[in-house]
């Protein structure tokens, strides 16, 4: 089993703690990032790293650093996002609750990079205690000298500042979050301008997902070229899983990108295999807006090659047959599940999370939400599907946010792969509030790939 | 710096958006627009209807942009290429568009105040489909009288937020906003306050649906019944200048509202004393009649085209009718 990186010391007794955190051999990163490098020097190391963004879109954490504008007199803001609300996604409460020293670690050598003297995490509301955690983390590292003037004689002077959130799934959205911070309602900017130019108070910000800045803490200590040797491809270093579901043991897993998803799935280090001896019927692979797929695609590709962990193995075949990374939130469902259920859950929670500015998200949403809960109500028609498909192809692409495409795609993918549970629950509506469609063909292998003959 | 726009090219300021590149232009590649408002800063982007495809980013970097782009918040780069009404992609992204504003707009056009100078009535009538596949109960909410002069109709608000830049920026202090979020959010005033400022009227002609409508004209008559009469006065308020349309039924001023241009702006914002208050002949100096654009239901009491003839011409039925007549005949 290969090194954890950011979850090594979890099991600590203590860790919690700044004294144990930095026995462990923590805020080494600070003091080799403050005392030998300059800011330059740490974007081109997580640069060279090739981390990508944990938040879900994956993009590459030190390109957006470079982007940062820096005009002369004006202040740059780092905001972390901890408004982790994607159902499905628990790792950065996961971390935030046991290992609060390692963001703020994360924070003092990523805003030392960025030129930031203030930054922010910013925290979901309900989490409270991960408030509180990290408040006391704070003042403990304050009252040490790794955060406030002057940090370790450097002359590098840093404040810190946990801001809750209201609650609201939408100020996960960068631009949102930058609003709401600012004490406005939480409706995302029309971008351009991006929050590299114009962000929080209209000056350039960067704001990154709690895994992502956590992750510079090894690339700082280990240096960029033995965290890219982890990993496969463009998918380097280590990333949280959320697993959840009706897997054997739910709980947050620190892999090496590249793992096979079997294994991920099936060994016993990680998730340990479907609860109760049921089989697989489908995956979402990485938080709940990212396209749904049956376990036959989930496990192969559509060329029958093994699914690896990675982003872009996740993603191979585009939304016909692949899905996303996304947070990492790996929600596997068993036969007993029932997907149009399951989409409709999905839809109600996009409808109600809509911040309501622009147009298709605010009504296709709650549409959406209504025709799904027909289908699984019994009450269906089988021209719902096709409704369905086109509503979400009216929402996908022509919204502010990403939030419209979210809620897209998790129905265009439904539709797609389990197009006959949606019919069986028209057509046999009443016995489909009783009983489940069980698992069908959807664990199937895969037919082989037809050569054509020119 | 040079755009081109369904094939016309036009040379326009830096800065520029493509909404406002395109009504220079004028025509039909006009992207049609719900939320924007020239006359308010930071509008645009909500409604979506003016979403256009960018085939040609710019002279220096000519990829095309992956997603539709909102005309109305994107500005121009020198040799952008764009596409209107020339791309299938936008007419049939702006028709499901038009399909998801009216889900849950009562379509109460008859009863409506606003009905013959609708930026929504318009819009449907010509980017929408005859038919709409919602079948659930639509939102609906009480009506609020927001002061004595300005009644707020919740139900048939398109959220474009219009009011509340309005209230943000051409009256002094904002007690009006939007509450709760997605498609239960509602404009509404601070604790059912009143909107009480010299300006507030303005929401009124801003708005492009029958949302927010003047409780001076409300039910008094339609419209296309209605003359519009160009016509100013000295106002005293710093800050309006008395250039309004008076609506004449008759020898009686029935409302007051701004001079609205073709695009359904007010040319310049007037003062709550202007609007509900003068309505005499005898408090204006009148300019002469207001000119309104011949496609207007306004001018025309009818849309320009030819209705379809109710009853086909069935040869079937004629032959029938041919032999019922001669038998008729015959007896």
């Amino acid at each position: 089993m290969a090194r954890k990186l950011l979850l090594e010391h979890i099991n600590v007794p203590g860790i919690n703690t700044f004294d144990v955190y930095r026995s462990k051999g923590g805020y080494a990163s600070v003091e080799k990032a403050l005392k030998t490098m300059s800011p330059d020097d740490i974007v081109e190391e997580v640069k060279k790293s090739g981390l990508r963004g944990r938040g879900g879109a994956g993009f590459p954490t030190g390109m957006k650093w470079s982007f940062l504008a820096k005009p002369e007199g004006v202040a740059r803001y780092l905001v972390c996002n901890a408004d982790e609300s994607e159902p499905g996604t628990f790792k950065d409460r996961y971390l935030m609750t046991y290992i609060p020293h390692l963001l703020i670690e994360g924070m003092i050598v990523a805003s030392f990079a960025l030129g930031a003297k203030t930054s922010y995490i910013y925290v979901r509301g309900e989490m409270m205690p991960q408030i509180r955690i990290l408040e006391k983390a704070i003042a403990e590292a304050k009252a040490k000298g790794f955060l406030g003037k002057n940090i370790l004689g450097t002359g590098y002077d840093l404040e810190l500042y946990v801001q809750p959130g209201g609650g609201a799934y939408i100020c996960g959205e960068e631009t949102a979050l930058l609003e709401s911070l600012e004490g406005k309602r939480g409706n995302p900017r029309i971008k351009p301008p991006f929050p590299a130019i114009a962000g929080l108070y209209g000056c350039p910000t960067v704001v990154n997902n709690v895994e992502s800045i956590a992750a510079v803490v090894p690339i700082i200590n280990d240096g960029a070229d033995e965290y890219a040797k982890i990993g496969i491809g463009r998918s380097t270093g280590t990333k949280l899983i959320s697993a959840g579901g009706n897997v054997k043991n739910p709980g947050v897993y620190e892999i090496d990108l590249g793992l096979p998803v079997e294994e991920f799935l099936y060994a016993d280090e990680y998730c340990g295999g479907i609860a109760n001896g049921k089989r697989l019927k489908a995956v979402v692979a990485g938080g709940s807006s990212v396209p749904i797929l049956p376990a036959n695609l989930f496990l192969k590709t559509i060329n029958n090659e093994p699914r690896l962990m990675s982003y872009e193995s996740l993603a191979d075949g585009g939304f016909v047959s692949g899905t996303m990374m996304g947070s990492g939130g790996f929600i596997a469902y068993d036969e007993d599940q029932c997907i149009v259920r399951n989409t409709w859950n999905f839809t109600r929670f996009y409808h109600h999370e809509s911040c309501g500015q622009c147009s298709p998200c605010r009504e296709g949403t709650g549409w959406m939400e209504k025709v799904l809960h027909r289908l699984e109500h019994g009450h269906g028609k089988l021209s719902d599907m096709d409704l369905l498909v086109d509503v979400s192809k009216k929402i996908e692409g022509n919204t502010i946010c990403p939030l419209g495409d979210a809620a897209a795609w998790p129905v265009a993918s439904a539709i797609r792969h389990f197009r006959d549970e949606f019919e069986w629950h028209v057509t046999n509506g009443a016995e489909a509030v009783t009983r489940n469609f069980g698992l069908a063909h959807y664990a199937d292998p895969l037919p082989k790939k037809e050569e054509t003959v020119a | 710096m040079k755009v081109t726009i369904d094939g016309i090219p036009v040379e326009v300021e830096p800065g520029t958006t493509i909404l406002n590149a395109a009504r220079q232009i004028g025509g039909d590649i006009v992207p049609p627009a719900m939320c924007y408002y020239s006359k308010l800063k930071d509008s645009g982007g909500k409604c979506r209807t003016c979403l256009v495809k960018v085939s040609k980013g710019s002279e220096k970097d000519p990829r095309p942009m992956p997603k539709l782009v909102a005309s109305c918040r994107t500005t121009v780069m020198d040799g952008m290429e764009v596409q209107n009404i020339t791309s299938p992609e936008v007419i049939e992204a702006r028709k499901g568009i038009v399909e998801i504003l009216l889900l849950n707009h009562p379509l109460d056009c008859p009863i409506c105040d606003q009905a013959g100078e609708c930026d929504l009535q318009n819009l449907g009538f010509e980017h929408g489909a005859a038919k709409t596949r919602y079948e659930f109960d639509r939102r609906t909410f009480e009506k609020i009288d927001i002061g004595d002069k300005i009644q707020l109709h919740m139900t048939r608000c398109i959220l474009c937020y219009r009011c509340v830049f309005t209230a943000d920026q051409i009256t002094d202090h904002r007690i009006h906003g939007i509450l709760n979020r997605g498609d239960h959010s509602e404009i509404s005033t601070y604790i059912t306050a009143a909107v009480d400022n010299d300006f507030s009227g303005n929401v009124i002609d801003v708005c492009p649906v029958g949302a927010l409508t003047d409780k001076t004209f409300r039910f008094k008559n339609r419209v296309w019944f209605t003359k519009p009469v160009e016509a100013h006065r000295d106002c005293d308020h710093p800050g309006c200048n008395g250039k309004v349309t008076l609506w004449y039924k008759g020898e009686e001023v029935l409302r007051v509202t701004a001079r609205k241009d073709q695009y359904g702006e007010v040319e310049e914002f007037i003062c709550n004393t202007c609007r509900f208050d003068k309505k005499k002949t005898a408090d204006w100096i009148i300019e002469g009649p207001r000119k309104v654009s011949n496609k207007s239901v306004i001018s025309s009491n009818h849309y320009d085209f030819k209705p379809l003839p109710v009853v086909k011409t069935n040869p079937v039925l004629m032959e029938a009718n041919k032999e019922q007549f001669e038998r008729d005949t015959r007896l």
